[in-house]
Formats: structure tokens, C-alpha cells, sequence
């Protein structure tokens, strides 16, 4: 049975604001993304400019090579504003607490080889840091970049990596004897030979000025390389072949999270590609460049785990790499 | 089978520091001074960031739960307001101006709080800090997109919502909210801190957020009161975030007292002015009034703030200048700013109006010393001019004071019948002010308030036209042309509430609402 349920009916003077009418047309309701996202940041009539960066307006697009004659033409196809962002990390979050619980609950860190034990800290404790530098990174996009289609999402990134560190620090607290795993983990970070190409690698990310090109090395480069091959290939695939299903558990959050987030970093990635050839040729130079870097880093990384295998793994992911950035409009 | 040791219990601040600061660490292969660009710039002295305490303990998972359980809740009750037809059940339709104002000239700097947090947030070199701002960050984008979200369905029926991002930039009064942000903005991130972490959020705040929110409250405005709400926890953050910078800077070194005291004179200044328009939208804004804005100054500036400088005294911080002016000025700032409004209601976004009698007599009793002598009959002498078909639009153009750029409609201290002008010459130009605070602030840093963009220089100059208008042609109307430039659809968004659309819609529709006609 239908009710048909009623409320005084008033005519709208209209369905959203102008800036927004503008670009969906004036019949049309906004979503709360559109409403939170389009024209938010300030483009004209700046009143100081940077003490610190005078050569800059407050938002300035010329901090990037790349050239957009809109940047809003990004959009993030998750739909991402803080009330949806929030609501789908909680219910991750919600996720990866009762994983915790149902290792903890059932001892199972205690059941797992030592040997694997003993990878899984070499291997996943030092990336603390290295997520570290992710939220790190995407704050300076956050800060610098234009346009809040393009920033938002980077703050977002930003705190998930936050999250990612915090994560993996809780895996470390139940996985190891006392928090000394953590310091061992922090000098294998700073002294251990098989981090150094990484840690350089993040360390130059932190000097790098154009916000695009740190979109590069950051999301689409390391990202994309270091979670297909610590979480989905040796985590998930290798070590859970060995009886290291737990770890998987813990790290389930990683793993769902990269899924989706590279949705959005491959949709960004297209549409400025698609916006120009310089553009695709600078992404492309870029784009390579890291990729190339972040390999040869991720390397001895891969071998704490994969051994000789590390070689061949690798060399396949970023096959998979090439590929998947081919989708996205770049040919590497 | 060994039996494992039970593993050390840890505590919560010894947790939360793994969690964060144990994150970070010295770069080698770039130096730190390249990492963090503009940590030394501004002359503060920080020898050792671990000595942060942090104001909150809130990690990233905890953080999405709490705020995701808010954000379901405060969503619920904006559907159901709009759903409702909500905005029917406000006391009356004047109201709605007050929100226009908080739409037009807030919740944008709510969005330049989020980028200049995340700037913050990516240049202190010490790993606290810069979690706390960056939560910070994601906070203020929330404010900003909750208040546009709650305020939209304001928009679909109202005018001088439509264009609030297109007319930040360019309306003559709301370049006083605007360049007061994009002043924090561009200064050095210990000073952004000071500026919005304590001073704004922490000192003014209660003076901000308080009126609004209590406002809507007393006014029926379910929409705007649930996200003022809502944000209060995210608020408390705030400030224990902002205390903790002023008590963590001062402690660091006995050189940084002289800079973070200047910044503090400054900023108390400067949120002081832009608080001028909360004083008016208190004390004529709201049809159901909260208290008065000399009041609120009594109660949340003078009390509680007197007893935050008490307690900053032992690190050699004084109260900030200009207080005693302050404190002669509660009497006249809001009839002075809303007579400016008032007008100036052909060229604004929001609509004014004479008090009703008895809202005059409230203000008569709420202003003993002043009101009745300088401000009621002037009121009056409008309201007879308008029922004589008189409506008073001044059409001339004020002069703006160079660094808060509010009119200079202040008066001089010690005598509310003499307008108060300071100047300055400085490079060949010279320069107005409307008070010795603002003087001062702009001889301190004359190269970067020499860059202001004031909204009426910028009309004389010819910049406040819309492409291809020619301002030489025969009958050329300067107001008419600059009222397109700022999108200001004449008739709708401007002029006296008395005739307004805004006001017959409104009439209409809560009839449609309560009644079967």
C-alpha cells in the first residue's frame, strides 16, 4: 500500500548557487559533493601575498607545471566530501577493529611462525615512516595545490596515511615483544641498508615544489607500486600462503583502502593528461621517472620477504603498473 | 611450549606518542631547513619540539568513528529541517539576514582555516603540532561544507545567498572578513597560529560562534543551530590546540615573548574589528535577541579573557593594546556599523531595516549611556524620512580604513561625535586609518598592507566592471555597473527588508503553512 504522505509544497526560487548552476546547469539539484567541492577555494582579488612565498598569489595555479584551463575539471569519482569520507572510513575503521580483536582475541600472533613473525616486523614496521611521509606529502598538496576539487582529496589522502602509520604501529605493538620493535624498525629506517633507496626517495619527495609533480611520486608512483606489492602481493598472496592470515587481517584496511583510492588517482591522472599533450608528455616524463625510482627502491624492500623472488615480483607489478597507467591516458 | 611474557601495559600518552611523534624523524639526504622552508623565517625560536604537549589524544581511527557518529546525526537533521520547510518556523523573515552574513562572510574563511592549517600542518618541524593541525584542517573543511550544506536549503528559497563564493571577492564589506584571513594566511605559520589557533579560536571565538548559534537557537533555525552544534567539540579541540602553541612557543625561548606579544596586540585588533559585524547582527539582526553585544564583549571578552591573561602573566604576556579603547567603544561599534549597513543597502547582499519600537527600547535599555543620545534619533529621524517615501540610500562611495577596511565610520575615543581619522604617508602615497590600532599594525608591516585590494579603490580605479563595459559611454550608471560585477541582482538581494520579496515569500508561504486559505 502506498501512504501518501505530504508537506506544504513551496516553489524554490532556485535549486543551488550560481557558481554551482553554472557548471550543472540551472535545473538541476547539486549533490553535496558539488556543493562542497566546486568554487569552494578563493581565485580572484587576493589581498596579501605569501610573507613566505612572495613570488605567489595565496592560490596560485603557476605553482604547477601542469596547466588546466579549469581545474575543476577534476573530479573525484569517489564523491568524496568530509560527511562521505568520514562515513566510509568509520566503517573501515569498524572493519579493522573487529580484524584486531579476532587476532587478539584468539592469540593468533602467538601462533604464527617465528620466521614469519620476524618478515612481517622487518618488512611493515619501517613503513610507519614511510606513510608518514605520505601524510606529509599530502598536505603540501592539500596546501599548495589548486583548486579544492584537487586539494580536498589530498587532505583526505593525507589522513588515511596518518591512519595507515597509526595502523601499522598497533600491528608492531601486537606483533612484538615491547615497544623496542618500534625503535628497531625506526634505525633499520635510518641506518639499514635495504631502506636507504627509500627513504632518499621519500626524503626528495619533501623537497619537490610543483604540486602535481608530488602527486606523481607520491600517490601515483610509490603508491602505486608499494601497495600492490607489500599488501596484495606479499602479505595477502606470499606470506598468507604461509600461514600469515592474520597479518592479512590487520592489514585489510591498506588493502581496501589502495583498492579504492586508486580510483580516484587514476582519475586524476586522466583528466589532466587528457587536457593537453604538454601536459601528457610532462605526466609521462614524470610519471616515469618516479616509477623508475620508487622500483629500485621498493627492491631490497621486496627481497626481506621475496628473497630471489623479489626480482621477478616486482618487474610483474610494474607491468601492471604500466598497464594500469595506460588506461589512465599515459603511455610509459 | 614457552610461555610469553605479558607485554607492558602502555599508557595512553605513551601510546598516543607512538602513534604520532614516533613517526618522524631527522632527514639526512635533504636537510631539515629544506624539508621545512619556513620554520625559521619569522625570528620564533623552537629548540626542542619534543617538548609539545599535546592538547588532545586522538588517533586517526578514533578520530573517523566519533566524527562519522556526528556527521550521521547532524545530516538526519538537516534533511529533516529541510524536509520540514524548516526555515518557515524562524521568528521572522529579518532573521534570515543574519545567516546571509554568516554564509557570505564565514564559512569561506572556515575554508581558508582548512588550507592554512594544512600549511601549518606541513611546515612546523615538529611532528605534534603537525597532526594537530592537520586535524585541525580536516575540521574546518568539514565547517565549511556543513554551514554551505545547511545554509543551501536557505538558498533555494531566499535571495543573497546565491553568490556568496563570487561575492567574497569583490562586495565592499566582506574584503573586512576576507582580508582579515588572507592576512593569517600569508603571514609565517607561527604567526597563522597565534593569529587563528589562539587568538581567533581561542580568545574571540566565543564572541563569534556563540551569537550565531545561540542565535539560531532563540530563533527557530534548527538547520544553522545543529551545525554550530555540532562543531563544538571540534571547537574545544581548537583551543586547546591554540593554547598549547602560545605556552609551547613562550616556554621554547625568552626571545620569541616580544614577537608573540606584537602578534597578539595585532590579532586581538584585528578579530576585534571583524567582530564589529557580529556586534551589529547581535544587537539588530536577530528578532529574538540573545543578549547584547556590549554584553557578550563583557562576559566572554572581559571576564573569561581577563582571567587567560592572568594566567599567560607568568610568561610575561600582557593583555593586548587598545583594550581601554576597546572598552569605549562597546557603546557605539554595532549602531555605527549597522547605520553604515543601513545605508549602504542598495550596494549589499543582505537586507536592513529600522527596529520595531520595541526593539528600540531594548536597545535603549541594553545602551543607557549611548543609544538614545546619539543613535535612536537618527533611527527615527530614517524611519519618518522612509514613510515619506524618503528611504536614505547613500550613493557615494566611503573611504576605507588601509588595513581593516571597514569605513571609516569609527569615532574617536572619548567623543562618539567625531569621526576618527589617523594617517600615514609612506613611499609617496598616503595612507587611512580608522583607529591607532589599525595605524599601528600597518606602520609595523607597511609593504604588505600597501597591497590591500580595498574594494573602493578598486571602483576608482575601474576594476569593479564586468568585461566590455565602457564607464566613458553616455548615462553611464557607476553603482548599476558595479552591482553587476558583483552579481547583485537589484531589487532581490538589496535594499529595505520593508517590501523585500524575501519578506512577502516568506509571509505567504508560513501562511500556506499554518493556515487554509
Amino acid at each position: 500500500m502506498h501512504i501518501d504522505l505530504r508537506t506544504v509544497s513551496i516553489k524554490p526560487q532556485r535549486q543551488t548557487f550560481d557558481h554551482i548552476a553554472r557548471r550543472i546547469g540551472p535545473d538541476k539539484a547539486a549533490t553535496r559533493y558539488q556543493e562542497g567541492t566546486l568554487d569552494v577555494q578563493a581565485t580572484h582579488n587576493f589581498h596579501y601575498r605569501p610573507t613566505w612565498a612572495p613570488e605567489y598569489e595565496i592560490f596560485d595555479a603557476s605553482r604547477s607545471a601542469i596547466r588546466m584551463a579549469d581545474w575543476y575539471a577534476f573530479k573525484d569519482p569517489r564523491q568524496f566530501y568530509y560527511g562521505a569520507y568520514t562515513l566510509a572510513r568509520a566503517k573501515q575503521q569498524e572493519t579493522a577493529e573487529s580484524n584486531f580483536d579476532f587476532v587478539e582475541g584468539r592469540g593468533l600472533a602467538e601462533t604464527l611462525p617465528e620466521e614469519l613473525r620476524d618478515t612481517v616486523l622487518k618488512l611493515l614496521l619501517p613503513l610507519r615512516h614511510v606513510a608518514w611521509g605520505g601524510n606529509m606529502n599530502g598536505a603540501f598538496i592539500t596546501a599548495y595545490g589548486y583548486g579544492t576539487a584537487l586539494t580536498q582529496p589530498c587532505l583526505f589522502h593525507s589522513m588515511d596515511q596518518l591512519g595507515i602509520a597509526q595502523y601499522i604501529t598497533r600491528v608492531g605493538l601486537l606483533l612484538g615483544d615491547d615497544v623496542d620493535v618500534l625503535d628497531e624498525a625506526k634505525t633499520s629506517w635510518m641506518e639499514g641498508e635495504a631502506w636507504q633507496g627509500l627513504r632518499r626517495y621519500v626524503e626528495d619527495s619533501f623537497v619537490l615544489k610543483d604540486p602535481l609533480e608530488l602527486f606523481v611520486a607520491q600517490m601515483v608512483a610509490l603508491d602505486g607500486l608499494l601497495y600492490p606489492l607489500v599488501y596484495e602481493t606479499i602479505i595477502d598472496d606470499v606470506l598468507a600462503s604461509k600461514g600469515g592470515t592474520p597479518i592479512a587481517m590487520l592489514t585489510q584496511f591498506m588493502t581496501d583502502w589502495y583498492a579504492e583510492t586508486r580510483k580516484w588517482v587514476d582519475a586524476t591522472v586522466k583528466t589532466a593528461a587528457a587536457e593537453s599533450p604538454e601536459n601528457k608528455a610532462l605526466l609521462e616524463k614524470w610519471i616515469a621517472h618516479w616509477r623508475d625510482r620508487a622500483a629500485s627502491a621498493l627492491m631490497p624492500v621486496a627481497q626481506i620477504a621475496l628473497g630471489a623472488q623479489a626480482d621477478a615480483l616486482t618487474s610483474e607489478l610494474v607491468g601492471q603498473f604500466n598497464a594500469r597507467l595506460a588506461k589512465a591516458g599515459v603511455t610509459l | 611450549m614457552d610461555m610469553k611474557v605479558s607485554k607492558k601495559k602502555l599508557g595512553l600518552k605513551e601510546k598516543y606518542q607512538h602513534m604520532t611523534r614516533g613517526l618522524g624523524w631527522e632527514t639526512t639526504y635533504q636537510s631539515m631547513d629544506e624539508v621545512f622552508p619556513y620554520a625559521k623565517y619569522e625570528g620564533i625560536k623552537i629548540h626542542d619540539w619534543d617538548k609539545w604537549e599535546d592538547p588532545f589524544r586522538l588517533t586517526m581511527d578514533a578520530y573517523w568513528k566519533y566524527q562519522a557518529e556526528k556527521e550521521r546525526k547532524l545530516y538526519a537533521i538537516i534533511d529533516a529541517y529541510a524536509q520540514n520547510n524548516g526555515h518557515l518556523s524562524v521568528t521572522d523573515a529579518r532573521y534570515i539576514n543574519a545567516i546571509k552574513l554568516f554564509l557570505n562572510g564565514i564559512s569561506p574563511l572556515e575554508y581558508m582555516a582548512h588550507r592554512g592549517f594544512a600549511h601549518a600542518g606541513r611546515q612546523f618541524p615538529g611532528v605534534g603540532p603537525r597532526v594537530a593541525c592537520l586535524m585541525q584542517s580536516l575540521d574546518e573543511i568539514r565547517h565549511a561544507q556543513t554551514q554551505i550544506h545547511s545554509l543551501s536549503n536557505y538558498n533555494k528559497y531566499y535571495n543573497g545567498f546565491h553568490e556568496y563564493r563570487h561575492m567574497l571577492e569583490r562586495v565592499w564589506y566582506l574584503s573586512v572578513p576576507r582580508s582579515f584571513f588572507d592576512d593569517a594566511y600569508t603571514a609565517g605559520p607561527f604567526e597563522f597560529m597565534v593569529a587563528i589557533g589562539f587568538s581567533f579560536e581561542y580568545v574571540l571565538t566565543n564572541l563569534l560562534f556563540v551569537p550565531f548559534v545561540s542565535g539560531a537557537a532563540y530563533n527557530g533555525d534548527m538547520g544553522t543551530m545543529t551545525f554550530g552544534f555540532s562543531a563544538q567539540s571540534d571547537e574545544a579541540r581548537h583551543m586547546t590546540l591554540g593554547l598549547e602553541v602560545i605556552k609551547f612557543i613562550l616556554e621554547q625561548d625568552p626571545d620569541n615573548l616580544p614577537i608573540v606579544q606584537q602578534w597578539i596586540d595585532k590579532w586581538t585588533w584585528r578579530g576585534y574589528r571583524v567582530l564589529t559585524l557580529v556586534g551589529m547582527m547581535m544587537d539588530y539582526m536577530l528578532p529574538k535577541r540573545i543578549m547584547s553585544w556590549k554584553e557578550a564583549w563583557e562576559v566572554y571578552f572581559e571576564e573569561n579573557g581577563g582571567a587567560l591573561f592572568k594566567d599567560l602573566a607568568r610568561y610575561g604576556i600582557r593583555p593586548p593594546k587598545w583594550l581601554d579603547q576597546i572598552e569605549q567603544d562597546k557603546d557605539h561599534i554595532s549602531h555605527q556599523a549597522w547605520a553604515t549597513f543601513y545605508n549602504y543597502a542598495a550596494a549589499c547582499n543582505f537586507h536592513t531595516w529600522i527596529p520595531t519600537d520595541d526593539e528600540l527600547d531594548w536597545l535603549s535599555q541594553k545602551y543607557p549611556n549611548s543609544f538614545d543620545k546619539y543613535y535612536r534619533p537618527r533611527l527615527e529621524h530614517w524611519r519618518e524620512e522612509a514613510k515619506k517615501g524618503n528611504r536614505f540610500y547613500n550613493k557615494t562611495l566611503p573611504m576605507l580604513c588601509q588595513t581593516c577596511q571597514i569605513p571609516m565610520i569609527f569615532t574617536e575615543p572619548g567623543d562618539p561625535t567625531q569621526i576618527c581619522y589617523r594617517e600615514v604617508d609612506y613611499k609617496d602615497n598616503k595612507y587611512h586609518f580608522c583607529s591607532d590600532g589599525c595605524k599601528e599594525i600597518f606602520e609595523h608591516e607597511p609593504e604588505k598592507y600597501i597591497q590591500a585590494w580595498l574594494p573602493v579603490h578598486q571602483i576608482y580605479q575601474g576594476n569593479c566592471f564586468n568585461e566590455g563595459v565602457d564607464p566613458t559611454a553616455e548615462g553611464f550608471d557607476p553603482l548599476a555597473a558595479v552591482l553587476d560585477y558583483y552579481h547583485l541582482n537589484f531589487g532581490r538581494d538589496n535594499l529595505d527588508f520593508d517590501g523585500s520579496e524575501d519578506q512577502k515569500n516568506f509571509e505567504a508561504w508560513r501562511g500556506m503553512a499554518t493556515k487554509n486559505t
